[in-house]
């Protein structure tokens, strides 16, 4: 069993609560007709997980699961959702590969039956089946993780900023694609970026 | 009351010089990024190069520096462990440079041919460089993972870039969605490592292994073979490769050169570190996984690549090919097969990125015409550029005097020599697979104008099936002269020629280069 020995009847129904809510979150993310339905579910799961964050005594990473995740992640995939237009549905029913779901679920049971098969018969590295840190008293969750941010994973830390520069590049050049490819080419978009008109230009 | 509870807290001694590459080429991508909006109606193109070629060189400088101290001083770990500076970093820094270089100077042709003044490709090419020098330095898993991002969301960018070209846009979403994938199971490794070692920092993981014997190593072996399918994607490695020859076929023609040099670079890094330096006491775990993945890989990418008729998609499996070789060296896990899995990197940067700089030019305005009937009589029209394909391909055949056959040499004999010899068996099968596919290029390039005599000239060294397509393309192919002459631009002329000369150099007198990955693989920090 991954499962502790050492944990006590209360813990194993907060952990069980949790381990359903984000079981069945996830389900209802696939299973749902309507996209705003999935989306809801999300937050199903992502609570669920801010639950096991608690269980497991990590308080504030509960807090910004929460705040982060289901707060500020969800709705924006909300207003996605509903610019994109909640009405459209998609015939997932035609497949165009034949027998690929059958194959799917077959081939996820396996890997999640080899990788329970594994763990359960693993040792973290504490060399017990399950690790709790010890509680420091208050305050020092928070402590501990920006010392962790500051010192130990500083240039993750830094990189990460690397990382959204990227993102925001990126989608800008891709909005300004399909806002070039999408405009009538004779029409001037009077662009200030300037690079709309070479387009044109290119234009065969 | 948060200000007390942190009582001893210091932060981590930062050596700038260690991280001088990436912050360069970090720098100069702002710069022409903030250039672009400030300057009215944008950036022009020639500054925007001219720029990026400065920062570019000036970060291949400092790499040259690093290689001047670490000889010196020897290897060293800053910013608490997360960074390494040791030859192996630095000559990983040199090549992911040298590509970068090389593919400025096409890419700038091509921007210009495809009426492009924007500079998206200058700011995405130099961000994802530094991703993939970062990913040869990372000593932290999470860290690599960072790199591993930043290297792949500009190249995912990159490949959409062109507005106009409808097919990078498929690609572009397929690699996209494929990679999140891959990114998504390579961080589910991560936690699981960490899980069973207690740390994500790969000189405290080989610590951990040095002290502890897992008994059951299943989290451990759970977390890693997830780790390795993370990384088999992003080099392009059997059954991992599915998304590699739509993805060069849809990307722009000089992205494609760019992303099959410095991604596969990146990647074999970090593979390298993570495998040979941080798990080296596992490699009973890791070994076995590598060396069906090399084998698979040499001989899907050798087998499917004869029979392609786009330039484009066989070039997608030769480097899926590729891949299969430098997975030998780093299966070997010997000093030897390391430093034959960088000579073979930096072998395959630069001939890659000059083999993808004449496809470039030779697709012709919308950069469309790919298929091998292109390259009928070729080196007649235009001898120079038919000779520079000719050389680049029998390079990436492992041809002598090329330096791609030092590099398939290196990996062999270090496959033979740490006594892999059925991984050396198979290498060499692939290779003879690889030259007939070479080849048939190269005949069709210098294919005389009566046909007969041209078929059977190489009938001696290529199989039945191969003659079988080259009769084919005989029959279907246009002929020679409604084929126009390219002008080959100033600046992809000059990557042809730096890429050519290169391969050559390194061919004749591989000695310094060898030296170089030798040195680079013994001062190698664990």
């Amino acid at each position: 069993m991954v499962l502790a020995t050492s944990m006590t009847i209360p813990d194993i129904l907060v952990f069980v609560t949790g381990a359903l809510m984000i079981l069945v979150g996830a389900a209802g993310v696939i299973v749902a007709k309507n996209p705003v339905h999935s989306a809801l579910c999300l937050v199903l799961t992502l609570f669920g997980v801010a639950v096991l964050f608690i269980e497991q005594q990590a308080d504030f990473l509960a807090a910004v699961q929460v705040i982060v995740y289901a707060g500020a992640v969800v709705v924006m995939f909300l207003f996605v959702i509903m610019f994109l237009g909640v009405d459209r549905t998609e015939d997932v029913h035609d497949e165009p590969l034949m027998g690929q779901r059958p194959l799917a679920i077959g081939l996820v049971l396996v890997l999640v039956g080899s990788i329970v098969a594994l763990g359960s018969e693993a040792k973290w590295s504490g060399g017990s089946h399950s690790v709790v840190g010890i509680n420091q008293g208050p305050y020092q969750n928070v402590a501990n993780l920006g010392k962790a941010i500051f010192t130990t994973y500083l240039f993750a830390f830094e990189i990460t900023s690397a990382l959204l520069v990227i993102a925001v590049v990126g989608a800008v050049v891709l909005a300004r694609r399909s806002m070039i490819t999408n405009a009538p080419r004779t029409d001037s978009l009077g662009n200030p970026l300037g690079a709309t008109t070479d387009f044109e230009g290119a234009d065969r | 009351m948060l200000l007390a509870a942190t009582t001893s807290f210091s932060l981590p001694s930062i050596d700038y010089l260690a991280i001088l590459p990436e912050l360069v080429l970090l720098g100069g991508a702002l710069i022409v990024l903030l250039a672009t909006s400030m300057v009215r109606g944008g950036l022009k193109r020639n500054i925007a190069t001219a720029i990026t070629m400065l920062f570019s060189a000036a970060a291949l400088v400092t790499a040259l520096v690093q290689w001047g101290r670490i000889s010196a001083q020897g290897a060293e770990t800053t910013i608490a462990h997360a960074i390494v500076l040791d030859g192996f970093s630095t000559f990983i820094g040199v090549t992911v440079l040298c590509a970068l270089i090389l593919s400025v100077l096409v890419g700038h042709d091509y921007l210009k041919r495809e009426g492009i003044e924007s500079s998206e490709y200058h700011i995405l090419a130099m961000i994802a460089a530094s991703g993939a020098v970062m990913m040869g330095q990372a000593n932290d898993l999470i860290v690599i993972f960072l790199a591993l991002e930043i290297l792949s969301i500009a190249l995912y960018v990159l490949v959409a870039f062109n507005p106009l070209r409808g097919e990078s846009g498929e690609s572009a979403l397929k690699y996209y969605i494929l990679g999140g994938f891959s990114s998504a199971i390579f961080v589910y490794g991560i936690a699981l490592v960490y899980g069973a070692t207690g740390s994500t920092n790969l000189g405290q993981i080989a610590n951990f292994f040095s002290e502890n014997q897992l008994i059951h190593p299943g989290l451990f072996d759970a977390g890693l073979a997830l780790v390795l399918v993370g990384f088999a994607f992003k080099i392009a490695a059997v059954p991992f490769h599915v998304w590699t020859p739509d993805v060069y076929q849809g990307a722009p023609s000089p992205i494609t050169g760019f992303m099959a040099s410095v991604a596969k670079v990146g990647g074999f890094a970090a593979l390298i570190r993570v495998t040979i330096a941080a798990m080296n006491s596992q490699s009973a775990s890791w070994k076995p996984i590598l060396y069906a993945l090399a084998i698979a890989t040499l001989l899907l990418g050798a087998i499917v690549a004869l029979v392609q008729r786009d330039v484009k998609r066989m070039l997608a499996y030769s480097s899926i090919s590729h891949a299969g070789y430098i997975l030998i060296g780093v299966e070997v896990g010997t000093l030897a097969g390391t430093s034959a899995a960088l000579f073979y990197l930096f072998a395959y940067s630069v001939m890659t990125v000059g083999s993808f700089a004449i496809v470039t030019v030779l697709g012709g305005d919308g950069d469309s015409d790919h298929d091998l009937g292109r390259y009928r009589g070729l080196a007649r029209r235009q001898p120079w550029l038919g000779g520079a394909l000719a050389v680049l391909l029998l390079a990436q055949a492992g041809i002598p005097f090329t330096s791609g056959f030092f590099a398939k040499l290196g990996v062999v004999s270090a496959a033979i020599n740490g006594g892999s010899w059925p991984l050396a068996l198979v290498a060499m099968i692939a290779a003879a697979i690889g030259v007939a596919f070479y080849l048939r290029v190269v005949v069709l390039a210098y294919m005389g104008s009566d046909e007969a005599d041209a078929t059977d000239t190489p009938s001696s060294q290529v199989n039945p099936q191969t003659r079988h397509a080259q009769s084919t393309l005989l029959l279907e192919g246009q002929s020679v002269a409604t084929i126009p002459a390219v002008s080959v631009p100033l600046l992809s002329g000059i990557a042809i020629v730096l890429s050519v000369a290169t391969t050559i150099f390194f061919g004749v007198i591989p000695g310094p280069l060898l030296d170089f990955a030798h040195s680079a693989a013994q001062l190698f920090l664990a």
